[in-house]
């Protein structure tokens, strides 16, 4: 056991209300509840509301999800659909079915 | 009424409108800039200059048309690019505060990211479009776009997205220059030339023979007449320039103005003028014949008319000229000091012959002289080929006849082969051509003088003897005797002799003189007499004519008395008759 829980602080920065950024927003919704119940906080960052934001975290493609929290900073783009490949980037132990 | 709506269909072509660059040599290439609202491609290889290229077009049109430009790195950090272009003295720093710039760093490390299912780059668009719109951007650079084929890994996306790019680039109106590397045989490593069509710059850095040279050719221009060469550019202080050394046209001002080329006896084989202002004289001999001097005797004379002369030398430097020129009795310093004569020393070699070209471009432009002395062409051949420097010569030539500046080339011919043709072939090109020639007689050397050529003018076609003494140069009548042509010793020789036979001949004149006035005294003097013989004749006849009449005369009296004496009457009636008879 870990003395203190880890938070993951998750931003995704999406365009609008595209397929894409609602497959990515779903994707990742379901990955959390599945895998950090309780220990996520997502943020979405609508560029098109807040183009400042873009160049802060580096954003070139949409969708793009930040980690922050925990380091190392990861980002991941695409609409999420590759499960595996978005808990490796977000260093997510996968919660077993068994355990 | 119908030929009025022919005429009406005619359209004019629109000519497209044109973003200047403010680059020296490159809107007139361009023939007034890049396509605007378009985006143009600047491509070449490694350290070639495109990304100055770039920044300078941004910098200038922010600094000369006030239009401000964004500039999205993929390479450089922000601040590293602003100390780059810092040694140019643009300040992108204050720029960025006055909000004229807005320098946006792209930065992707693939090691962070990892790709997932579909994505667009919304997000690349989105961040341009907001440093366009917050400052009002006219112009855009992305340098070098082409990063993203290594950050990111899904290649279809990325050209999909570039296309999607440059036509959104379009519809916002905004003039975009894009850098791209060059790759093997294709323009851009990424073949980025597909995408952007209207506008392609190649840059080059080429080196021959240890030396580097800069070329620029616009490879592509859709809609717009451009120059098709590769043009030398220089980086320097001042940024780029680039050189449209060939003016295609052969339209220039002429003057008919003379100018003396300071040896009063070479101005009197030239009509007593000497050369026309604006001209090109080319002075050809072999080694130590005074072509030095005679171009030295040039630049002094455009000195004392208080007229601005720029030597470039590359043989000599100034001071060694300077003390030469001394013993011939021309004092540079002088001229040096009060800024009429500027020199440029410098070693063929320095750099490549585009580059010195570019070099005397930009010195010329600064000094503005009237008078240009090269010494020598021929020692630029060590750093290119004679068709080359050749090529060179005629661009430079152009542009100093342009400036209307008279341009004085010295060149070295091989002794051992003399023939009518300088090594670098420019003798058809100049506008006048002197020759100075050894010539090897009777145990002595003698430089001999022709004017080869003198375009538009009468010209001396004699052979001139040509001296140098410590007054400076002068040219000698040479003499003509019965073994040919005589100069040096022989033709002092031949003058003691002609003066010698002279004398004697003047001698002999003032004899027969003397004769001819001794005579001439004795006739006068038998004339005189004769005349007198002559006069007392005249008078003897002359008496014995008036004793006559005189005679005659009294008879007639005495017989009219006696007539009278014996009728006594009608004395008129018988008067009449006397007169009658």
């Amino acid at each position: 056991m870990k003395p203190k829980e880890e938070i993951w602080e998750l931003r995704l920065y999406v365009a609008g209300n595209t397929a894409k950024s609602n497959a990515a927003l779903t994707n990742l919704k379901k990955y959390c509840e599945e895998h950090l119940q309780g220990k996520y906080v997502i943020e979405v960052i609508d560029l098109l509301k807040q183009p400042q934001l873009a160049e802060g975290d580096q954003i070139l493609a949409i969708p793009t999800l930040v980690k922050k929290v925990p380091e190392p900073i990861r980002k991941i783009i695409g609409d999420l659909s590759n499960e595996a490949k978005v808990l490796v980037g977000l260093n997510i132990r996968p919660v077993k079915k068994s355990t | 009424m119908s030929t009025t709506r022919a005429k009406k269909k005619i359209v004019q072509p629109r000519k497209i409108e044109k973003s200047p660059t403010g680059i020296s040599g490159l809107d007139e290439i361009t023939e007034g800039g890049l396509p605007k609202g378009r985006p143009t491609l600047i491509c070449g290889g490694a350290g070639c200059g495109k990304t100055l290229l770039s920044i300078e077009y941004i910098v200038r049109g922010i600094l000369l048309y006030n239009e401000p430009g964004v500039i999205m790195v993929f390479e450089e950090k922000a601040e590293e690019l602003a100390a780059n272009v810092a040694s140019l003295g643009f300040d992108l720093a204050t720029l960025q505060q006055e909000k004229k710039v807005k320098i946006d760093y792209v930065h992707i490390d693939r090691s962070e990211i990892e790709e997932t299912g579909e994505y667009d780059l919304d997000g690349l668009f989105i961040r341009l479009g907001y440093a366009i719109d917050s400052i009002g951007a006219k112009r855009v650079m992305l340098d070098t776009i082409e990063n993203l084929f290594a950050g990111l890994q899904n290649e279809a996306i990325i050209r999909a997205e570039l296309r999607r790019l440059l036509t959104w680039l379009k519809s916002k109106g905004v003039t975009a220059v894009i850098t791209a590397e060059k790759g093997d045989g294709v323009l851009t490593r990424h073949g980025l030339e597909e995408y952007v069509s209207d506008c392609v710059i190649l840059l080059d850095n080429r080196v021959s023979n240890q030396i580097a040279t800069r070329l620029l050719r616009i490879v592509k221009y859709r809609g717009s007449l451009h120059g098709t060469n590769e043009y030398p550019f220089l980086i320097d202080e001042d940024g780029i320039s680039v050189l449209p050394v060939t003016s295609l046209k052969l339209e220039r001002n002429v003057s008919s103005e003379r100018i003396s080329t300071g040896i009063p006896s070479l101005d009197k084989m030239l009509g007593g003028k000497g050369f026309f202002r604006g001209s090109s004289i080319l002075i050809s001999g072999t080694a130590g014949t005074g072509k030095t001097s005679i171009a030295v005797h040039f630049a002094n004379e455009a000195a004392k008319r208080k007229e601005r002369c720029l030597y470039f030398a590359f043989e000599e430097s100034p001071q060694q000229i300077i003390r030469n020129m001394r013993s011939i009795n021309i004092n540079l310093n002088t001229h040096v000091e009060s800024g009429l004569l500027q020199f440029h020393a410098s070693r063929p070699t320095l750099n490549g012959l585009e580059m010195h070209l570019v070099a005397i471009h930009k010195k010329v432009k600064e000094f503005k002289p009237r008078v240009v002395v090269i010494d020598p062409i021929t020692n630029l051949v060590s750093i290119g080929s004679v068709s080359e420097v050749k090529s060179m010569l005629i661009r430079l030539l152009d542009f100093l006849q342009q400036e209307q500046i008279t341009v004085i080339l010295t060149a070295l011919t091989n002794s051992a082969s003399y023939t009518e043709q300088t090594d670098e072939g420019v003798s058809s090109l100049v506008d006048a051509w002197m020759m100075v020639r050894d010539i090897e007689d009777n145990g002595e050397r003698n430089r001999g003088m022709y004017i080869m050529k003198s375009r538009g003018m009468s010209h001396s076609n004699q052979v001139r003897e040509f001296t140098i003494s410590d007054a400076g140069l002068d040219l000698v009548d040479v003499f003509l005797g019965e073994n040919g042509v005589l100069i040096g010793s022989a033709r002092e020789t031949q003058q003691l002799e002609e003066q010698k036979s002279l004398a004697v001949h003047s001698n002999a004149i003032s004899r027969k003189d003397r004769e001819i006035k001794r005579k001439e005294t004795i006739l006068h003097a038998k004339i005189a007499s004769l005349r007198e013989e002559f006069e007392s004749l005249q008078e003897e006849l002359n008496k014995t004519f008036v004793e006559d009449e005189l005679r005659k005369d009294i008879i007639e009296k005495n017989r009219l008395q006696m007539t009278e004496k014996r009728h006594g009457i009608d004395n008129q009636k018988k008067k009449k008759q006397p007169t009658k008879l």
